[in-house]
């Protein structure tokens, strides 16, 4: 299986006429992901990358033409909430939203909408995710990935990068990685993909990566010590040397009154049965002392 | 962004909010005019002024930068001595002058973005005055907590309900209007935070010399979302440049993160999760990481250039790490960049550079020729930049 996405994924790309768009476009068509429709209004009735996808005025469009259940999104800050709201309006049910800068505030209402429609947004400012020899979608590089039974969920971008590399170097395959962003406001935290990890007959560990800011971490442990006890965990979280009240660099980064620091978060994950690496180098490693054998 | 007391209030006072008068004196002769004013006035119940430093860090009051004056010699004299301080830092550019207000009770209430949740949420408490965080801790039970609707706001019903909670007794009218004032504050400008503490009943007095009472945002604090700058014109120039590193300002300039810190290993890095892995993994080496710079996805050599200047700015840097995975990011742009960057640099610094991802190959051959030092994992690369800031490495 995988979570989020797998063999059963029909993606449209929205914006995939943009330059972003159309170069992420071509490396998820090359890796192998279902990529049946393209999405930019006014060039309804092109194709896109050399002619092999159609290209819609609308998601509603594309949805009736192609099946298409699973939806990226590439359009620029001011577009992209309106992007998420007219994904879920033509019933895509999964969508994820690579963009970044997004007003935190317009994410409020859109993740409601989300709610409600009973979908799942994964992002904004998030690099996607990927089930390693099925399908990718958004921006993690195919290249760092091995198949396996590891679930990997960060909110990084390039930090996962390096995190899944090292594990792929290791020998350790992935069952699906995903990257939920580091906005203050995401469509899905940390423990909504352990929850999914938790439902998926091919993933035998975990993986998960974190930053300071905020307490999404602390309830992903608080879930994986109750559900998942004799899952081998393992953790990272990023900015032990960060200090208070600056954001580094991600919008929800941020120590503020002395919440979110990275020494509680390892410390709710080691009383959670996670494994914390001090460089995600150690991931491998710890993994295999935590039981996990692939 | 952080914005200042002044700046906070006007935009309270433009979603219609109660807040007593107010000027802003950037010379002590200014804050004596503000203080004829506001002496004069019949309705100052305590015929004082107060004369707050405006700066953008918490702890005015300790520091000397908030103080009351009787007379308008003295306001001038009290608003110089204001003006010549320092506070955390920062010096003091402008002061506030206010009618001082009789203070019958004290409140707190604010609206931020609780991130669990995904939704704005209030906090209010009847104990104001005191910070929240202290009152957090000492009594929880004192503390309301009362979440916006994502789709509707605060409709009148929640805003009374909360006014209730919170205890504003017969000012409880005042109190929901306040509540959904802040929140279209919180929207109109796209904060993250408004908070008003403390929020007071203040005594004044009538034209005939009859004490009124009334609940007024004595004090405010607001800051704001980042990404939302560009669609609100006016806001940016509340920027105050004086509360950030000339670096900062050069950073915005060319897209770049970046946060400066104590130690003497410059870091560049792509990625904000990796910037702080590599600052952690510097820390874990022995060495201290001199900044935070997330130089971007799909930076290009022009870009890597501007970040080598920011770093080589710090006269502290003694070593300098380059970390890139690219994803969207071409190593081989990175590499270019670097070389162009060392051949203007004038201040002779070892580097060590770590390229992996996206033309990792290209970038590897063309640091090779440059003679660079590489590192290929990034715990190696940490040990080396320490190693090379201790002299230890040739």
């Amino acid at each position: 299986m995988s979570i989020l996405i797998g063999r059963d994924t029909r993606l449209v790309v929205q914006g995939i006429t943009g330059r972003e768009g159309e170069f992420h476009s071509r490396a998820m068509l090359e890796y192998g992901t279902p990529l049946v429709a393209g999405m930019t209004p006014g060039k309804g009735g092109q194709t896109a990358l050399d002619g092999r996808v159609p290209v819609f005025d609308t998601v509603a469009e594309a949805v009736r033409e192609t099946g298409a259940n699973t939806s990226c999104i590439f359009v620029p800050a001011a577009g992209a909430p309106d992007a998420v709201l007219e994904a879920v309006a033509a019933g895509i049910q999964t969508i994820f939203c690579i963009t970044e800068g997004i007003p935190a505030l317009d994410m409020i209402a859109v993740v409601e909408e989300v709610r409600l429609a009973g979908a799942r947004l994964i992002g904004p400012n998030c690099p996607g995710a990927t089930s390693p020899g099925r399908a990718k979608v958004g921006i993690i590089p195919g290249s760092i990935h091995r198949e396996g039974r590891v679930g990997v969920v960060s909110r990084s971008g390039t930090l996962t990068y390096e995190a899944v590399q090292a594990m792929t170097d290791a020998g350790l395959g992935q069952s699906t990685c995903v990257g939920i962003g580091g906005d203050p406001v995401v469509g899905t935290q940390h423990i909504d993909v352990l929850r999914l990890f938790a439902e998926d007959p091919e993933t035998d560990a975990l993986v998960l990566i974190g930053e300071i800011g905020g307490t999404a971490e602390e309830e992903a442990a608080a879930w994986a010590a109750e559900h998942l006890p004799d899952m081998p965990k393992v953790a990272f979280i990023a900015g032990r040397t960060a200090p208070e009240g600056k954001r580094m660099g991600h919008a929800g980064a941020i120590i503020s009154g002395g919440k979110g620091t990275a020494a509680s978060k390892v410390s709710a994950l080691e009383a959670a049965g996670f494994r914390v690496a001090g460089s995600p180098t150690e991931l491998p490693r710890l993994l295999r002392e935590a039981g996990y054998r692939d | 962004m952080k914005i200042h007391e002044a700046d906070a209030k006007s935009l309270l006072v433009a979603q219609g909010l109660p807040v007593p008068a107010w000027a802003v004196a950037r010379t002590p002769t200014q804050a004596r005019e503000a203080a004829v004013q506001f002496l004069a006035d019949p309705g100052n119940a305590t015929k004082k002024v107060v004369i707050k430093a405006q700066v953008l860090v918490g702890g005015r009051g300790k520091a000397g930068g908030v103080r009351l004056a009787s007379t308008p010699d003295e306001a001038e004299d009290v608003a110089a001595q204001i003006l010549a301080l320092k506070i955390k830092g920062l010096p003091v550019r402008r002061v506030l002058v206010a009618p001082a207000a009789e203070i019958v009770k004290e409140y707190y209430l604010s609206v931020l973005l609780d991130r669990a949740t995904k939704r704005l949420m209030f906090i209010g408490s009847a104990e104001g005055g005191v910070e929240i965080e202290q009152t957090a801790v000492e009594n929880p039970g004192a503390i309301v907590y009362e979440h916006a609707d994502p789709l509707l706001g605060l409709p009148d019903y929640a805003a009374r309900e909360l006014a209730f909670k919170v205890g504003f007794g017969r000012h409880w009218k005042a109190g929901a209007s306040i509540a959904k004032g802040l929140l279209r504050t919180m929207v109109a400008n796209d904060a993250d935070l408004v908070e008003i503490n403390p929020l007071a009943v203040i005594r004044e007095h009538n034209a005939d010399g009859t004490p009124v009472e009334r609940l007024v945002c004595l004090d405010a604090k607001i800051t704001l979302d980042d990404s939302a700058l560009g669609r609100h014109k006016g806001l940016e120039e509340l920027r105050d440049l004086d509360a950030e590193d000339p670096a900062d300002v050069e950073a915005r300039r060319y897209d770049l993160t970046f946060i400066k810190l104590e130690g003497d290993i410059g870091c560049m890095v792509n990625g904000a999760g990796l910037a702080m892995t590599t600052m952690d993994l510097v820390h874990r080496a022995g060495g201290e990481p001199a900044n935070f710079l997330d130089i971007g996805g799909g930076a290009k050599a022009d870009r890597v250039a501007a970040a080598m200047r920011l770093i080589l700015a710090d006269p502290n840097v003694k070593a300098i790490l380059v970390n890139i995975f690219g994803g969207i990011t071409r190593g081989d742009e990175v590499a270019r960049g670097l070389i162009e960057a060392r051949a203007q640099q004038e201040r002779d610094v070892p580097m060590v550079v770590r390229i992996v991802g996206t033309n990792a190959a290209e970038a590897a051959k063309l640091l090779e020729e440059a003679r660079f030092v590489t590192a290929d994992s990034l715990d190696e690369a940490a040990a080396k930049a320490v190693a090379a800031a201790k002299g230890a490495a040739s």
